[in-house]
C-alpha cells in the first residue's frame, strides 16, 4: 500500500513543475487512478486464486512468479473430466525404465520378506471414518487399470498397464471432510519422498493406488507394494513404496511446508509441466 | 517516473513512445540528443525496443535452462516413450547428470518461457495494430523473385553494406520465419510435452505422432532459434555492433 501512495503523489508535484495544463493534468489523474486500479486489481486477482485453489504452495520468490502462472492457467485449462491419453496393448513399452532404489529401511525389508502380507496403509486425517487398510483389502476393492504415457522430469518415457483401486473410492470410503485440500503420500524410510496432490487431481478418475503393472505385481523398483499413479502429471508425483496417506486443509507443518519432497530439492510441487 | 507520468501526448503507439522517450532522454542524455529533432527517423518503435530487450532476457533464461535441463538426460528418441535400454535418435556427447540442473532449470525455464509469451502477445498485438509486420516485414512481391533472391544472397556474400532504414530480403524472410514459424513450433512442442496440456488438447501431442518426437523436435527447432542467435549477433558486428545496439536502444542510429 505504500509503494501505491508514492506513485500517487510523485507525479502531482511532477505535474505542477512541468506542464500545468488542464490536459496534462486530467493525464496524470487517470495515470494515477490507473495504477490504484491496477494495485487493487492485483491484489484482488491474488485474494480470488487463493480462493479457487490456483496458487501452488511453493509460489514464493522468482521462480514462484512462474510456477503460479503455470499451475492457474492448468487448472483453469483441465477439467476434472480431461483425461489424460489412453493407449493399445500393443503399445506397451517392452522396458520400462526407473529411478531410485527401494527403501533400505528395516521396516519395508521385513515387509518385503514377508510377500507385503503385514503391510497396512493407513489413511488419516481431515477424514470422517480413519482406516488401515491390507494390500488383500485393496485388491477387493473395484479395481481400474489404464495404459498410459509416464514420463520422467529428466525426458525418458515409458508407456505402461497400470491396475489398482482409484484413489476417489478409498477417499469416499473414509470419508473426505469438506474442508479437505490436499492428499499427502508418505513412503517408507527415513529418507522417504512424500508429496501431495489437490483434491482436482485426488479425486480425478485416473489417479490410482495402484497394486499391478503390465499383468503383475508391481515391480519392487516401480514401488512396491502399491504406489501413487497420476497420469496428468509427471512421474515424480507418483509417490512409490506408499505407507501412509494424510488428508489435510493445510501443507504447513509437512517438512518446509512447500506441499512434498520436491521442492526442498530445487523442483516444482506442480508436475503437469 | 517523474517525466514519464508529465509527459504530454505527442502521439506514438498509445502515448507510450514518447513517454519511453523522455525516460530515455534523461537516463541516456548523450545517445539521445538528437531524440527531439528527428523523431521521424525512428528506426524501431518504442515497442519493438522494448519487447526486443525482454526477448532477449527470455530467450537467453530459455537456452541457459535449457541446457540444464537436456544434461539430465542428452539422449533423444522417436515416437511416444524411450529411455536408457530403447534404440535413440540422438546421443549427444554429454555426461548425464541427474539432480540439481534439471531442477533450476525447469523453474528458470517455465518462468522464461512466461515472460517470453506474455512479451510475445504484446509484440503480435502491436505488431499488427501498428502495421509492423505488414510495413517492415512482409516482403513486397517484385522481392520473391529467385533474381531479387540471388541479388541479395550474392550481395551478401561479398559482405556489401545494405541500404540503412528497411530491411532486405533475406532479413525479412529470417525475421518472419522466427517470428511466425520457429517461435510457434517451440511454444507447440512445449504444450506437446506436458501431460496436462494435452489432455485437454491431445491433437498437440498425436500429431506429431509421439511425446518423445515433441522432445526431439523442440531440441531441434531450439538449435535453429540459436542458430538464427549467432547469425544476428555476426551480423550486427559486421554492421556496426554499438550503432545497432544504440538504435535498439534510443530508436535512433548514428546520423551520417
Amino acid at each position: 500500500m505504500s509503494d501505491l501512495s508514492s506513485v500517487k503523489t510523485a507525479p502531482h508535484g511532477a505535474g505542477i513543475r512541468t506542464a500545468p495544463h488542464g490536459a496534462t493534468r486530467r493525464k496524470i489523474i487517470t495515470t494515477g487512478l490507473a495504477a490504484a486500479a491496477g494495485a487493487s486489481g492485483l491484489a484482488v486477482a491474488t485474494r480470488l486464486a487463493d480462493r479457487y485453489g490456483l496458487i501452488p504452495p511453493d509460489h514464493f520468490g522468482l521462480y514462484g512468479v512462474g510456477k503460479t502462472l503455470t499451475y492457474a492457467s492448468q487448472r483453469i485449462l483441465t477439467t476434472r473430466h480431461s483425461m489424460a491419453r489412453e493407449f493399445n496393448r500393443s503399445d506397451i513399452s517392452k522396458v520400462c525404465p526407473v529411478n531410485g532404489d527401494p527403501p533400505e529401511d528395516e521396516s519395508f525389508q521385513r515387509l518385503l520378506a514377508g510377500g507385503f502380507k503385514d503391510w497396512r496403509l493407513k489413511i488419516d486425517g481431515l477424514v470422517a471414518r480413519p482406516a488401515s487398510f491390507s494390500l488383500q483389502d485393496l485388491k477387493q476393492f473395484p479395481a481400474r487399470s489404464h495404459i498410459t504415457h509416464q514420463a520422467c522430469e529428466e525426458g525418458w518415457s515409458f508407456i505402461a498397464e497400470c491396475v489398482g483401486v482409484p484413489l476417489s473410492y478409498v477417499l469416499n470410503r473414509v470419508g473426505v471432510l469438506p474442508e479437505a485440500k490436499y492428499v499427502f503420500f508418505f513412503s517408507f524410510g527415513p529418507k522417504q519422498k512424500w508429496g501431495s496432490l489437490d483434491m482436482f487431481d485426488a479425486w480425478h478418475p485416473q489417479t490410482l493406488l495402484a497394486y499391478g503393472m503390465n499383468g503383475q505385481e508391481i515391480p519392487l523398483r516401480h514401488g512396491a507394494p502399491v504406489r501413487v499413479r497420476v497420469p496428468r502429471q509427471l512421474g515424480f508425483k507418483s509417490i512409490k513404496y506408499l505407507s501412509r496417506i494424510v488428508v489435510t486443509d493445510t501443507v504447513t507443518g509437512f517438512g518446509k511446508g512447500l506441499g512434498s519432497s520436491s521442492p526442498e530439492r530445487g523442483f516444482s510441487w506442480y508436475g503437469g509441466i | 517516473m517523474w517525466s514519464l507520468l508529465g509527459q504530454s501526448s505527442r502521439g506514438g503507439f498509445f502515448g507510450y513512445d514518447s513517454a519511453v522517450a523522455t525516460v530515455e532522454a534523461s537516463l541516456f542524455p548523450r545517445l539521445s540528443t538528437s531524440v527531439s529533432e528527428s523523431r521521424d527517423s525512428t528506426r524501431h518503435s518504442a515497442v519493438v525496443r522494448a519487447t526486443h530487450w525482454v526477448n532477449a532476457l527470455s530467450f537467453f533464461g530459455l537456452l541457459v535452462s535449457g541446457f540444464a535441463i537436456l544434461l539430465a538426460h542428452p539422449r533423444f528418441y522417436w515416437g511416444e516413450a524411450g529411455g536408457i535400454g530403447t534404440p535413440s535418435v540422438l546421443d549427444l556427447p554429454l555426461p548425464f547428470m541427474r539432480g540439481g540442473p534439471s531442477g533450476w532449470g525447469r523453474n528458470l525455464h517455465f518462468l522464461s518461457a512466461w515472460v517470453g509469451v506474455l512479451n510475445g502477445g504484446v509484440y503480435l498485438l502491436s505488431g499488427v495494430l501498428t502495421r509492423h509486420f505488414s510495413h517492415d516485414l512482409l516482403p513486397a512481391r517484385a522481392e520473391l523473385t529467385w533474381r531479387s533472391l540471388s541479388r541479395s544472397v550474392l550481395s551478401h556474400l561479398r559482405f556489401e553494406r545494405p541500404a540503412v532504414g528497411t530491411y532486405n530480403i533475406l532479413q525479412r524472410l529470417t525475421y518472419l520465419g522466427v517470428i511466425f514459424i520457429l517461435f510457434p513450433l517451440l511454444l507447440w512442442t512445449g504444450f506437446a510435452m506436458s501431460p496436462a496440456i494435452v489432455s485437454v488438447v491431445p491433437a498437440f501431442v498425436t500429431v506429431l505422432g509421439g511425446q518423445e518426437t515433441a522432445r526431439t523436435l523442440h531440441f531441434f527447432i531450439a538449435d535453429f532459434l540459436v542458430l538464427f542467435f549467432v547469425v544476428h549477433i555476426a551480423m550486427i558486428c559486421l554492421a556496426g555492433f554499438w550503432n545497432l545496439v544504440r538504435a535498439m536502444v534510443t530508436g535512433h542510429a548514428a546520423a551520417k
